[in-house]
């Protein structure tokens, strides 16, 4: 039956003029990069037809009275005010058309609700006012803020080509696979939409609604919150980057792995013991070369830590230098080469061992956000 | 004061024809009176007065609007003016200026001396502009006025709403009360007033359009009452009823609500097909076509209207049967809603027409009402639904509905009737003027907004992307044209009040009906004693 | 001219039955306003539609597990608007057999200073599966209280009814944790009563 309908909407929206006619302008709707949105598009247009069709015709009628049927043309008004044939006709055939138009639009609707055999899942999270993208299968997710400057909202400059349709952080899937979303909220009502996928659908708190999408074609689809929820409603689009398997992959493994990283960072306690065997450890591997495993170094070309006055006096010079290196130097940048954990422990280590004994330690979490800072 | 005074003129020529002592003096004749002529007169100044307002607004709203970028007013505020334009054209313009007709014309239409219940046809009016003070006070309350959309939906009106949202639930309490007493009003009045001879099936169509009305009232305004009672638990006593966080449920708001609002949209149109069907056979010199279908049809639409609440509501995730269902129904509405249309065109055709005000009126009406039909049928198709939802698509179609639907149908009534009301024909010249600058103003306002919906434009936003800013600029002109047209109007009416040709009883050689047997202006008190209706 | 209708001596009687009805009319139109409430309620648990799983299940038989199929059972965490606890399940999904009791836990940590009582709300998608899914025990039946800086692993055992229509291959269980004041309430609320699934 579902194949016999879609058939027969195909068959319907094809007949009816195809996306060329109207696609370029912004005066229709977009027929989209999915399957949906295209099913969509046909019906929408069928419907259109359908409606001029009536229109021109009824309108056609009064036009030709107003034109022929005139009192100050002569006219002289007919008696006539019923015609049993003629209103049962024009009852039963709209209602034809209408079961007829139903058809398609039933088993386009019967396609946009089977969420089954998705092969990525995300979960969106609506916020006042941004959005939060969780991929529940690979543990990452990140905010997605509207980016464009208050300055470009205020008239104060020139308005950017995707003026209010950008975000720092976008939505990546990959092409061609089904995707699966997950919504809810944190406070109000929002509702998520993006045209070209044809895909909407609320955000309720502390609900959970579904839909899905399969993107055919790379690219960058823009959208926005489709729900009245506070003063910045029309501040919180939805951006979503669609790209070739091989790099959703690729994203995806390096996003994991910075999820790891800031998880190790933020979840982990560190104790001032931990740091310092690891930061031992780390020391024998990337410092003790040139500062020697007991931190009296090789002067004048590499500084002794025991007892210096980077190691026992400001943290946030001896953060930098260790992050940044010194140009001029022999003392690198280690900021790229080691994690957070090695450069918080390795700080630590330094500023306790040989007698430095400060008692400071630095987490990793320190690290990450001053890294972040710069 | 010059209206009153005209009035007063006005009744002292029949005061041959009745033994009291004809309206008070001053202020306290409207205070006090339970004359269906002057509440009927007092229901059209305040609604005018509304429109003129919740106008206002919408020209705060089409000014930022004009441009990308934020120039007049902040978001907060401007969520303030979309949600009080709309609140207040619904419930302080259209149904009232409904309401008004009602008073002045169902009585002469069936030949009654009065409203069946006159005391509390006074109170009925009275209560609207105590509602509307407090509801406009909230514009200067600490936090603003509601800014959650006229839809209130929880939980951005219970939780997140601002302080004066209570005012706001206590406003519409007040207005819901006044709004069902009027309908207890209506109904009592066509059901027991009509003259001798009368049968439902004699009535005529705005009599039928408002008793049909008038029930859908008394079956909706309470569950709006029960709504906002709700709403008012959940914010100051503690309940759950929308937050999840008890038990509650946010998308039970939606359906509470628009169990209400769907037949409200339908109360806000059907006085109007009822008008229209008065006025495109008088100014056709030949009967309404399908009498009896009209009646059906609309009594159809009413019943209908009934079961397609959830068409609001496509995008919330109810399950797919519900869809189904929600879907057939709304698209079966517009098989009554069509045999109207038709029978309306039919009534024209081979009429002998001609094109004064109120037909001018009429007949747009009944194109572009059917153009705001079309899209309401396009946003039916539940799958298609998904990208109009909450778009600009769905604001072109319902204020082609409401604007070319109900306010022309009202602008058409007003012309009309108003020699019948004041004794005087108005300014033919103007009010040919003030249509045609309304029909041009009204679709350069809203035809593009079909464009940036399909577009992608969403609704309730201050500021929008750049692909849009065209239309927009197009839509804001339109706007700023029908606002100003308004003021015409205004012209128009307070002259013929003051004076112009004297109308005949019957100033339309093709109008039928009771109360075109009365003279113009009608007298204070008409069908003392019924008349005998064949 | 008063109120008095001189052509209709019937009709302040009519008047007043008119007005009867009209306002009993009123009258049950907003009783059934509110009476919307609790049947959305009993039409939701009846059918499973909004995704509220409903509350304790007892069923009558012991069912054995469906082999032949497994049925992917996915598990979210949300805080609701200002909540600060920590909240995840342990495991984010499980492979179950239909009719096979399945336990799974979720982490729960106060980080502040403060006693706290939260309180999880559930919802499951698709909304077809609800009626398919059953909890026997659930930490969402009872409001949770946290000391300062305490964490607890809460328990979920469920069972994904037999009867679960072929083509559902993957349910996703949401929970929203709630902040529910500074104090745990004098008696351990329970939260609905029994479910009225009665899929045994």
């Amino acid at each position: 039956m579902r194949v016999h309908a879609q058939r027969a909407g195909a068959l319907l929206g094809g007949l009816m003029f195809p996306a060329w006619s109207m696609a370029d302008w912004t005066l229709n709707m977009t027929p989209g990069v999915t399957g949906t949105s295209n099913e969509i598009f046909s019906l929408h247009m069928t419907i259109l037809w359908i409606c001029v069709v009536i229109g021109v015709v009824v309108f056609g009628v009064m036009f030709w009275s107003i034109f022929a049927h005139r009192k100050s043309q002569g006219a002289k008004p007919a008696n006539f005010h019923e015609n049993t044939l003629v209103e049962i006709l024009w009852t039963i055939i709209p209602f034809v058309i209408l079961v007829v138009m139903a058809i398609p639009a039933t088993a386009t609707l019967v396609d946009m609700y089977d969420t089954t055999e998705s092969e990525v899942d995300i979960k969106v999270t609506g916020y006042q006012w941004k959005w939060q993208y969780e991929y529940i299968n690979e543990d990452f997710g990140y905010f997605s803020n509207l980016s464009t400057p208050r300055d470009q909202i205020e008239n104060r400059q020139a308005k950017g080509e995707n003026y209010l349709l950008e975000v720092d952080n976008p939505l990546v899937i990959p092409v061609g696979k089904k995707v699966r979303f997950l919504l809810t909220a944190n406070d109000v009502i929002h509702s998520w939409w993006v045209p070209d996928f044809g895909v909407k659908k609320d955000a309720i708190p502390g609900f959970i609604n579904e839909t899905w999408t399969r993107v055919d074609e790379p690219g960058i689809y823009r959208g926005q919150c489709t729900e009245l929820c506070g003063k910045d409603h029309g501040f919180m689009p939805v951006v979503v980057e669609a790209v070739p398997e091989e790099e959703y992959n690729a994203w995806v493994a390096e996003k994991k792995e910075a999820a790891e990283r800031e998880r190790q960072l933020t979840q982990k306690d560190w104790t001032m013991a931990e740091l310092m065997e690891r930061g031992e450890k780390a020391y024998q591997t990337a410092c003790a070369a040139c500062h020697q495993a007991d931190g009296s170094g090789a002067p004048p070309a590499f500084p002794a830590l025991k007892g210096s006055p980077i190691a026992t006096q400001d943290m946030a010079a001896h953060i930098d230098i260790v992050v940044n290196g010194k140009s001029g130097t022999s003392m690198q940048a280690f900021g790229n080469q080691l994690s957070e954990v090695d450069l918080a422990a390795v700080i630590t280590y330094e500023r306790n061992a040989w007698g430095n004994n400060t008692g400071e330690m630095v987490t990793p979490k320190e690290i990450f956000d001053y890294k972040n800072q710069q | 004061m010059a209206v009153t005074g005209v009035f007063m003129s006005a009744v002292a020529d029949t005061h041959a024809q009745d033994h009291h002592h004809g309206p008070a003096k001053g202020i306290s004749r409207w205070l006090l009176t339970t004359n269906h002529k002057d509440i009927g007169t007092m229901y059209l100044i305040f609604s005018f007065a509304m429109f003129l307002l919740g106008g206002t607004m919408a020209m705060v709203i089409r000014a930022e609007l004009f441009q990308p970028g934020l120039q007049i007013v902040q978001p907060e505020f401007f969520n303030q003016m979309t949600t009080m334009h709309g609140l207040i054209m619904v419930f302080g313009a259209v149904m009232p200026a409904f309401v008004g007709l009602a008073n002045w014309m169902l009585p002469l239409m069936i030949g009654a001396p009065d409203m069946a219940l006159p005391r509390m046809n006074n109170w009925s009016f009275w209560l609207l502009p105590c509602a509307f003070l407090i509801l406009v006070s909230t514009l200067f309350m600490e936090g603003g006025a509601p800014n959650f959309g006229w839809t209130f939906y929880a939980p951005l009106s219970t939780t997140y709403g601002p302080p004066s949202t209570t005012f706001f639930i206590f406003a519409v309490h007040i207005m819901g009360i006044s709004s069902i007493m009027g309908a207890i009003n209506v109904i009592a009045t066509i059901l027991n007033l009509r003259a001798p001879g009368m049968t439902l099936m004699k009535m005529p169509l705005f009599v039928w359009t408002w008793l049909i009305t008038a029930f859908l009232l008394i079956a909706v305004m309470p569950v709006l009452a029960g709504v906002v009672t709700m709403m008012l638990m959940d914010i100051n006593f503690g309940t759950s009823f929308f937050d999840a966080s008890g038990g509650g449920d946010p998308v039970l708001f939606q359906h509470v609500f628009w169990f209400f609002g769907h037949p409200e949209v339908y109360i806000m149109i059907l006085p109007a097909f009822g008008a229209v069907s008065h006025i495109i056979p008088a100014f056709s010199r030949k009967p309404l076509f399908g009498y009896a279908s009209m009646v059906y049809a609309v009594g159809a639409i009413a019943l209908l209207s009934f079961v397609v609440w959830a068409h609001h509501m496509f995008t919330v995730g109810i399950p797919i049967v519900g869809q189904l269902f929600f879907m057939y129904a709304t698209m079966l509405i517009a098989v009554p809603t069509g045999v109207k249309v038709f029978n309306w065109v039919a009534t024209m055709f081979r009429g002998s027409l001609t094109f004064e005000a109120p037909m001018l009126f009429a007949v747009a009406f009944v194109i572009l009402f059917t153009i705001g039909g079309f899209s309401g049928l396009m946003l039916a198709i539940a799958p298609a639904d998904f990208q109009y939802h909450d778009t600009y698509f769905v604001v072109a179609h319902f204020h082609y509905v409401l604007v070319p639907g109900a306010i022309f149908g009202i602008f058409a009534s007003a012309y009309f009737w108003l020699p019948k009301w004041t004794g005087h024909m108005y300014d033919e010249t103007l009010a040919k003027t003030h249509f045609w600058l309304s029909f041009i103003g009204m679709n350069l306002a809203f035809f593009p907004m079909h464009f940036l919906g399909l577009a992608g434009m969403p609704r309730r936003i201050p500021d929008y992307a750049l692909q849009f800013a065209d239309f927009n600029m197009v839509s804001s002109v339109g706007a700023f044209m029908f606002g100003a047209t308004q003021l015409l109007f205004l012209l128009i009416v307070v002259k013929c009040i003051k004076g112009g040709k004297e109308a005949p009883a019957k100033p339309w050689d093709g109008a039928e009906g009771l109360e075109w047997t009365v003279s113009s202006p009608a007298p204070y008190h008409t069908f003392a004693t019924p008349p005998e209706v064949k | 001219m008063t109120d008095q209708q001189v052509n209709n001596s019937g009709a302040p009687r009519g008047n007043a039955r008119v007005v009867g009805w009209c306002l009993a009319g009123v009258v049950g139109m907003f009783a059934f306003g509110f009476a919307m409430v609790p049947l959305y309620d009993v039409f939701c648990e009846i059918t499973g539609i909004n995704g509220k799983t409903g509350g304790r299940y007892e069923s009558t038989e012991v069912a054995e597990a469906d082999m032949t199929r497994t049925v992917k059972v996915q598990f979210l965490a949300s805080n609701g608007p200002g909540m600060t606890w920590k909240f995840r399940p342990v495991v984010r999904s499980v492979e179950v057999h239909p009719g096979e009791p399945t336990t799974v836990n979720f982490y729960a940590e106060n980080p502040t200073t403060e006693a706290m009582v939260g309180q999880a709300v559930p919802s499951l998608a698709p909304s077809e599966g609800t009626l398919y899914f059953h909890k026997t025990e659930c930490f969402c039946f009872n409001q949770q209280p946290l000391e300062a800086g305490e964490s607890t692993e809460m328990p979920l055992i469920f069972i994904v009814d037999k009867d679960l229509p072929e083509h559902i291959t993957k349910l996703t269980l949401s929970y929203t944790l709630y902040d529910q004041g500074k104090q745990p309430a004098v008696t351990q609320t329970s939260r609905k009563d029994t479910t009225t699934n009665d899929n045994g």
